[in-house]
Parts: structure tokens; C-alpha cells; sequence
């Protein structure tokens, strides 16, 4: 089985989420190559030295400075006919999301998004995907010479090796036309925050928080526990705070080692996006709500008594290490 | 302008999810099909574009069994010129790669300026169909995008969030674009354009008029569910009782030495 593996670069670093899925390929196969795209990314090869790879290509062009749809899938598909691998794998990324669908319609191959569990079998790939918002769960076999899967982050395990590997690296050169439609500006926002999507603590707040004021309440609880903020539709809806923290069918799905609900109901939309946690805190004062059914650990409380406590504890059990 | 919106009908997600017979899928018997929630916001663009320019048309086009009618006659009462329904047996048991290969058959018989999509198809999720649509038309497409504006000589500008990220992309018209939530408000139908819409007529189109079942079949046996499963019924893990300060203690103390997450 050769797997080549799309890995993702943001702020001049592999993202985390790609080195999963480098991790999940060195586990299916010995014979595993990576990809990097984009301008001035040479360096990069070496910070996968802790994976031992086939190879690593690099398609490394002025015209892919800025992102495209266009010439983003041209430079993955140069590659595939290069290294003509049975699988292509990435994390399940915008990025992925947009450039995997264009390259897997043109090669008629089939593809799947989201994967949560994935098995090689002879001739065939079986992967689970959860669907009907976390309601049900699917297996998949997917078979052809070549398959698309994108994992979704935090699922699949980060193994590196402890020694260094000096991978060969071998640049695809190739020719882009002007793209169709090019990104022309990118504002990063939240400065220093953690990408929701990724981060390995969240902590989200819904209508029991009673009102945007009390944000800094659940801030300084990520402060201490180092978590990303979250949010139910509710309070997106109501305007509390911007959509990029909504948790959720119509937000992220989200799959941390700990997400700590606060004032959330737990409907069943908000649950579709964070029920794959592994582990679930819930803190509501209604013994009957849907999120205990859920939660590993439930709190019937109050969360302006539970959180700042909570926040406290947090801080001395630092202090103490 | 020429406008095609591909519009999915899907189980309403309120809806309490059981499986048929044989594991394979969920049973549809008595399950409610609603517009999947992305296709309402590309839908309500396309009808913006058209609200400020009377000479453009906007057609609704659904793949699915009979439900994606209902889907189409509400995108007719909202305000959309004309639609087809492409009719199959089955609408759940269409993989990605066959349901873009079909509505591209039909999308690439016109020649639209632009085909808005949703996001992702509620329920199964993919976000594939419009990347998909891309390559096989061999037009440019962008996904997630939450402003949309035409500029000057036939190019647009559009905004979307990626992880930690605000993109502006620019392009030159036809192109396929994913709408996100936060696009717009969806509208509601008027009385006037649910009366209108009954005497419209839904064109109907299947696999064999458009010759193109062997095909579809073929790529259809790439994916198969080989099983589908409801997750245990859950009952709630611990739940901690006392006062505010011990049920803390107790949670930081289960969180570091039985779960490990700390
Ligand atoms: C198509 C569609 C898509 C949707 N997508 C999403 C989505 O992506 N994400 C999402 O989250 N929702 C989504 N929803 C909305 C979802 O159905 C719920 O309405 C929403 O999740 C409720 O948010 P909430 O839990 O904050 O509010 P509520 O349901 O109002 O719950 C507030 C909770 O706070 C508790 N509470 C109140 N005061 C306190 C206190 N002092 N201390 C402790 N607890 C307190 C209450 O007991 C209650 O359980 C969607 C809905 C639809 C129809
Ligand atoms: N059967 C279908 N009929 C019409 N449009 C569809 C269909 N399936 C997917 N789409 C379109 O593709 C978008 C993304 O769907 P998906 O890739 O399935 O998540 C949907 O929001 C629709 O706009």
C-alpha cells in the first residue's frame, strides 16, 4: 500500500492535524511519502525527519504563494502521477476539503471526508465516518487503484519516532497558469488564540452564561487549563460572540481529549459537533439536561460557583507541579 | 446572468435517526426531509442577484428520490425561475463521486455564470459535491464563503473563515461557490409565491435520459456501506454531587487520575 500524505503549512508550520494523519500512514504502511505546497517551504522537509518517509515532494512555486483552488490541485495531482500511491491522505481541512474533492473527480476515484477509524483490508479500505449529526455511525469500503480520505484532527494518535530520518526530497517541477479565482488577502485573527478545531482542551459556553459579559469568566478558565473557546449556536446567534467559536452541526466539529460544556443544553445539533471527545465535563443546573446523557463527568450546578472555582483549582494544581 | 443553485433534500435533523432492516442505511419510513440548511443560504444569494438584476434567471436543480420535489417546489415559492428534478430510486444510495458526476451532466448542458451550493449536505456531511462539480465542469470554485459581491467585467470577490483565518478570494465568473452560514438571511416564501409555485412546472430528468446509468453504476460500486450503527444508548457517565467546592476537588481530581486529561 502507498500512501502519499497532503500535509498542510500554516504560519511557516506543518499543522498538527497533518502530522496525524503522517502518523496514521506510518502505522498503515511502510511506504509512505508526503507533500508539501506552497512558496519557500523547502525548510519544511526537514521538520518531518521524526516520520521515516519514501520520500518527501515538494512543489515549491511563486505562483503558489497565495492560495487557489486551481493551482493548489494541479500541484497535487502532478505529484499523484509522479508517486502513484493506492491512497491520499490529509487531515480534513478547508484546505483538504477544497483541493482532495477537484483532484479525486478527475481521477474517478472515490473519497470520503471526516474519517474517524480506518483499516487496510486486501483490495479494499474500510473507514468510519460518523453522519446524521453523530446520530448513527458508518462503515465504508471504498475500493479502485487510488482513494481520497481526509481524518478528521485529534482523532488519530501523534507518534513520531525518537530517531531522525533523512528523507530524500524531490521537487516537482511544473507550470501553473494565471488561477481562476486566487486568494488576494488573509487576516488572521484571534492573534495568539488556539484553532478550535485542533486544540486538545475547549471549553464552550451556551445561554447559561447569562450574557457576553461573562466571557472573561470562561477565558480565564482556558487561560488555565491552555483550552480554546467554544460556543453554542445560541449565543453565536444572539451576537455574545463570532461564529468561528460556534460548536456544532452548523460549526466546527470538534474532537478535543477534553471539552468542558458550560450553561449547554447538549441539543442534539450542538452534540454533533463535540460527542466524538474523548472526555466530556458538563456543568448545568437542570439535572435533566440532554448534555449529562453525554457527559463522562456531570456537575448539576451553577457555573458562575463551578467556574471560577474550577479555574482556581486548575491554577494551584499548576502551581503544585 | 445565468444562475444554477444545487439543492439537497435531507432528513430534518431534529429527526430521531433508526436503521433499516438489513444495518445498511437509516429507515426512511416516517422520516421528515427538509432543504439541507446550507442550500437555503446559496439559494437566497442566487435570488439577492437576481432581486437586483430582473433579467437574471435562477434554476434549482435536485438529485434524490421523490422528497427532492418538495425541496424544489419551496425553492419555486421563494422566488426561483425554474427547476429540474433528477429523478433516482434511491437518493441515499448515491456516493459523492456519482452524485457530482450526475449533476454535472446536467449543470454542463447550460452554460451558468454561477452555481451556488451549500457548504455540506446535512446528515452525511461530504463537502465534496462542489470541489467535485469544479473539475468536472472545469470551472473554478471556492467553498465556505460568507459575503459574496460581483466586481467589474465579470469577476467576483468573496470572504470566508479558514481555521484562524479571514480570506478574501477574487475571481473571474463562471465559478462554483460553497455557501456558509452567515452569508445572508434566508427568506421565507410569500403566500403569493407558494400559489405561483404549485402551477409551476418541475422538469424531470432520470439516469437513462440522460444515458449515463451504466456509468454511474460503475462508479457507485466504489463506496459501499458495509454497516451502519447507532451509537450505545448512552446514560451519563458520574455525576458529581456536594457542595460547589468538593464537586471541583472531586472533578480535577477524576479529570488528572481516571480520565488523564490534565
Ligand atoms: C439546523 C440547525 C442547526 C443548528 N446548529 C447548531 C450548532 O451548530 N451548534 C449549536 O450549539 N446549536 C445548533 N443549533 C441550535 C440547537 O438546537 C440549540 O438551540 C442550541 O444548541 C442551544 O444552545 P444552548 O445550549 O446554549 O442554549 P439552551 O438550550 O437555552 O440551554 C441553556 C442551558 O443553560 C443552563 N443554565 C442556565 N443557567 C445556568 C447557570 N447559571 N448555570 C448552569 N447552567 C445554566 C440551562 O439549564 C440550559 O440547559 C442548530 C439548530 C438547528 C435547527
Ligand atoms: N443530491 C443532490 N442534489 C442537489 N445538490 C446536491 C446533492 N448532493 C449535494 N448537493 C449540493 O452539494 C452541496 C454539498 O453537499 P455534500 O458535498 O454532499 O456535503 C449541497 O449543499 C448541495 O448544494
Amino acid at each position: 500500500m502507498k500512501i502519499l500524505v497532503l500535509v498542510e503549512v500554516r504560519h511557516n508550520q506543518i499543522r498538527k492535524a497533518s502530522l496525524e494523519s503522517l502518523s496514521q500512514a506510518c502505522k498503515l504502511s511502510s511506504q509512505v511519502c508526503a507533500l508539501i505546497i506552497g512558496h519557500k517551504v523547502k525548510d519544511l522537509a526537514n521538520s518531518l525527519s521524526k516520520f521515516k518517509l519514501s520520500k518527501v515532494y515538494l512543489v515549491d512555486n511563486e505562483a503558489l504563494a497565495n492560495f487557489s483552488n486551481d493551482n493548489y490541485a494541479k500541484a497535487l495531482a502532478e505529484t499523484i502521477k509522479k508517486a502513484s500511491p493506492n491512497l491520499v491522505l490529509a487531515a480534513n481541512t478547508i484546505m483538504a476539503k477544497d483541493i482532495m474533492p477537484n483532484v479525486a473527480a478527475s481521477l474517478n476515484s472515490a473519497m470520503l471526508t471526516d474519517v474517524v477509524e480506518l483499516k487496510v483490508n486486501a483490495g479494499s479500505i474500510e473507514a468510519v465516518k460518523p453522519v446524521y449529526s453523530a446520530k448513527a455511525s458508518c462503515t465504508y469500503e471504498l475500493t479502485g487503484s487510488l482513494v481520497f480520505l481526509t481524518l478528521r484532527p485529534n482523532v488519530f494518535d501523534l507518534v513520531k519516532s525518537d530517531d531522525s530520518h533523512n528523507n530524500e526530497v524531490e521537487n516537482i517541477e511544473t507550470t501553473f497558469d494565471k488561477p481562476r479565482s486566487v486568494v488576494v488577502e488573509t487576516n488572521v485573527s484571534g492573534n495568539s488564540q488556539i484553532e478550535l478545531s485542533e486544540a486538545p482542551i475547549i471549553v464552550s459556553g451556551g445561554r447559561g452564561i447569562k450574557g457576553p459579559e461573562n466571557w472573561p469568566m470562561l477565558q480565564e478558565l482556558c487561560n488555565a487549563l491552555g483550552a480554546a473557546l467554544g460556543a453554542s449556536r445560541a449565543v453565536v446567534d444572539a451576537g455574545w460572540i463570532s461564529h468561528q467559536h460556534q460548536v456544532g452541526q452548523t460549526g466546527k466539529t470538534v474532537s478535543p481529549q477534553l471539552y468542558i460544556a458550560c450553561g449547554i443544553s447538549g441539543a442534539i445539533q450542538h452534540l454533533a459537533g463535540m460527542s466524538s471527545s474523548k472526555v466530556i465535563v458538563a456543568i448545568n443546573k437542570d439535572p435533566d439536561a440532554p448534555i449529562f446523557k453525554h457527559a463522562t463527568y456531570g456537575i448539576v450546578g451553577d457555573v458562575f460557583e463551578i467556574v471560577p472555582r474550577l479555574t482556581k483549582e486548575i491554577k494551584a494544581m499548576h502551581e503544585n507541579n | 446572468m445565468k444562475i444554477a443553485v444545487c439543492v439537497k433534500s435531507v432528513p430534518d435533523t431534529e429527526t430521531k435517526i433508526a436503521l433499516n432492516a438489513n444495518k445498511t442505511n437509516i429507515d426512511t419510513n416516517g422520516v421528515k426531509f427538509i432543504t439541507s440548511p446550507y442550500d437555503e443560504f446559496a439559494l437566497e444569494e442566487a435570488l439577492k442577484i437576481k432581486d437586483a438584476n430582473p433579467d437574471t434567471t435562477v434554476t434549482c436543480i435536485s438529485l434524490g428520490s421523490n422528497e427532492s420535489k418538495e425541496v424544489l417546489r419551496d425553492c419555486l415559492a421563494r422566488g426561483a425561475s425554474d427547476s429540474v428534478h433528477i429523478t433516482v430510486d434511491d437518493g441515499l444510495k448515491l456516493t459523492p463521486l456519482a452524485t457530482a458526476k450526475i449533476l454535472a451532466k446536467v449543470l454542463g448542458e447550460e452554460k451558468y455564470d454561477l452555481i451556488f451550493c451549500g457548504q455540506q449536505g446535512v446528515g452525511t456531511d461530504n463537502s465534496m459535491i462542489p470541489s467535485m462539480l469544479g473539475s468536472l465542469l472545469n470551472v473554478t470554485s471556492v467553498n465556505m464563503i460568507i459575503s459574496f459581491s460581483l466586481l467589474e467585467g465579470s469577476k467576483f470577490s468573496v470572504k470566508r473563515e479558514i481555521e484562524g483565518a479571514q480570506e478574501t478570494i477574487e475571481g473571474s465568473l463562471p465559478a462554483i461557490l460553497s455557501a456558509q452560514k452567515g452569508l445572508n438571511e434566508p427568506r421565507y416564501p410569500s403566500i403569493k409565491g407558494v400559489m405561483a409555485a404549485r402551477k409551476k412546472e418541475i422538469k424531470t430528468l432520470d439516469l437513462n435520459t440522460l444515458g449515463i446509468s451504466d456509468e454511474i453504476n460503475k462508479i457507485n460500486d466504489l463506496i459501499k456501506i458495509k454497516a451502519m450503527a447507532l451509537p450505545q444508548g448512552k446514560t451519563g457517565g458520574k455525576t458529581i454531587d456536594g457542595d460547589p467546592d468538593n464537586q471541583v476537588k472531586e472533578l480535577v481530581s477524576l479529570l488528572r487520575q481516571e480520565a488523564k486529561v490534565l
